[in-house]
């Protein structure tokens, strides 16, 4: 009978995301980050693809991770730049709560860095639709969804020394 | 991130035979046409907050490089050849061309580059070089204006700064300037679009860097008009700001709009001291 409780959502709250995302996933203006910038909760309650995690941080116009960050278990995906630190052990130097609150917003974790937030879509200075240069639109999505920012958390917990 | 584009890089790459271009020497010296020596590095003015400035020339790669050191291997001269003839055409109701009024531009247009974007005392703005051009032919010859980022402007712009080449950019940055100059560095610090990423972020924080396969350079405009390998054409300093801002995904300001002129002038003068080299050549 799932149609049915969708369908409930529906009625008390924005019926449009209340669609597209499922019941249980929270949406980027509640995620509730710890002292230390960390999510403990999953953003969606199913588990993270780690597969489908290296193929969105390879993705241009998803995470593109490695424009920033070198990623050895990535080499087949040409280019790794080097602004940020090589993500190699990732995994074992942080938590998977950890890991979550740094690609959700980086910001929380790491004060005024230059990684953007994953999962946020307000607060921004003449936020653009996409690399169009037009402005947004008024429901701008997050760079990634719930699902995706978990299926990134999967992968980068599989980075370990 | 920045759309880097992977088609270039590996066509660079299957020119190279499969190795990735080999990064330039650091201390390689530009000197164009065996004759005219550029100053690609040197000390940084007081107004920016590192030791040293370095021309975008210095980061790209030996193969780029070469295309800038003589004049018949550089792609932007072309245009300038065009703009000559531009130059010497009448055009519009007062039946004039800019040589009616500036004759030779080898002679009048020397040291002109250098300054812009300056002070114009009689209109109280601050002008651009193409806001010059443009009031020149609007208000001087009575001829429609260029677009502003368009192929005949970048063209007049590169037959301007050849006049200048070799000589130190020395765009003034006090006086009636000095307000839009701090408009010009408040946007440079401004962290923009989704990817809340400021011309900070990436020229100043990070040049040196590889972001993907994009060499980060200092973001200087002492190059402009450059000639870019990528779209093969000449591109205005406006039109690449315009790049920029749009790869942070923000909604971009327009060439020629208040915001860039002022960070046009900003920009400029952090290159204070460097040669002025459009056209120059990139990748
Ligand atoms: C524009 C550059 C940039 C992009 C894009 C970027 N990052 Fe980062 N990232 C950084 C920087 C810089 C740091 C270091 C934190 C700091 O001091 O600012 C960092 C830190 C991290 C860390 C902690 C590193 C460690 O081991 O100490 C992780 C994990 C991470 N990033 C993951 C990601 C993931 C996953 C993505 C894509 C979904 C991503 N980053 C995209 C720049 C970037
Ligand atoms: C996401 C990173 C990023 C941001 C943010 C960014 N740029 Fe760039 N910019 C690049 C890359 C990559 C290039 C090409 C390589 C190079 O020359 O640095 C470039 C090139 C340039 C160039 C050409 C330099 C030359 O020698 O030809 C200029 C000028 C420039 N940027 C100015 C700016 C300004 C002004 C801003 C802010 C409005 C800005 N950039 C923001 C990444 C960025």
């Amino acid at each position: 009978m799932k149609p049915f409780s969708i369908l409930a959502a529906c009625a008390g709250f924005a019926c449009v995301s209340a669609i597209a995302a499922s019941a249980a996933e929270t949406a980027p203006d509640n995620v509730t980050h710890d002292d230390y910038g960390s999510v403990a909760e999953s953003l969606t309650g199913t588990a993270g693809d780690a597969a489908s995690g290296a193929t969105i941080m390879t993705d241009r116009g998803l995470g593109n991770c490695i424009a920033c960050h070198e990623v050895s278990a990535l080499k087949d995906a040409p280019w790794h730049g080097e602004v940020g630190p090589t993500l190699d052990g990732a995994g074992d130097r942080w938590t998977e709560a950890d890991l979550r609150g740094i690609v959700v917003n980086s910001k929380m974790v790491f004060d005024g860095t230059i990684m953007p937030a994953y999962y946020k879509n307000s607060g921004f200075v003449r936020a653009g639709d996409l690399y169009t240069g037009k402005a947004a639109p008024a429901d701008l999505p997050p760079i990634l969804t719930a699902q995706q920012v978990e299926d990134v958390v999967a992968f980068l917990m599989t980075l370990q020394d | 991130m920045a759309k880097l584009n992977i088609t270039t890089a590996v066509a660079t790459l299957a020119l190279l035979g499969g190795t990735l271009g080999a990064s330039a020497d650091e201390n390689a010296k530009l000197v164009i046409n065996g004759d005219i020596e550029m100053v690609t590095r040197t000390k940084a003015p007081d107004h920016v907050p590192f030791d040293e400035i370095r021309s975008g020339w210095t980061f790209r790669t030996e193969e780029t490089q070469v295309l800038q050191m003589d004049d018949f291997d550089n792609p932007g001269m072309i245009f300038v050849d065009q703009a000559i003839d531009n130059w010497n055409t009448v055009e519009g109701s007062e039946g004039k061309s800019c040589a009616s009024c500036h004759q030779d531009a080898e002679s009048s247009m020397q040291g002109v580059r250098a300054v812009y974007p300056k002070w114009n005392e009689t209109a109280g703005e601050v002008r651009t070089l193409a806001m010059q051009v443009n009031d020149c032919r609007e208000n001087q010859m009575g001829a429609k204006p260029y677009k502003y980022d368009g192929g005949d402007m970048a063209a007049m712009e590169a037959l301007i700064s050849v006049q200048s080449r070799g000589m130190p950019v020395n765009v003034a940055i006090d006086g009636p300037v000095s307000e839009t100059w701090e408009q010009g560095k408040e946007i440079y610090y401004t962290r923009y679009g989704q990817l809340e990423l400021s011309c900070a972020n990436c020229h100043e924080d990070n040049y040196d860097n590889m972001i993907r396969a994009d060499h980060l350079s200092q973001g200087q405009i002492n190059g402009f008009p450059t000639y870019r390998l990528k779209n093969a054409k000449l591109n205005t300093a406006h039109a690449r700001f315009k790049g920029c801002v749009r790869d942070t995904r923000a909604e971009t300001f327009s060439a020629g709009s208040p915001e860039f002129v002022a960070l046009e002038l900003y920009v400029a003068s952090r290159g204070n001291g460097l040669s002025v080299e459009g056209p120059s050549v990139r990748n």
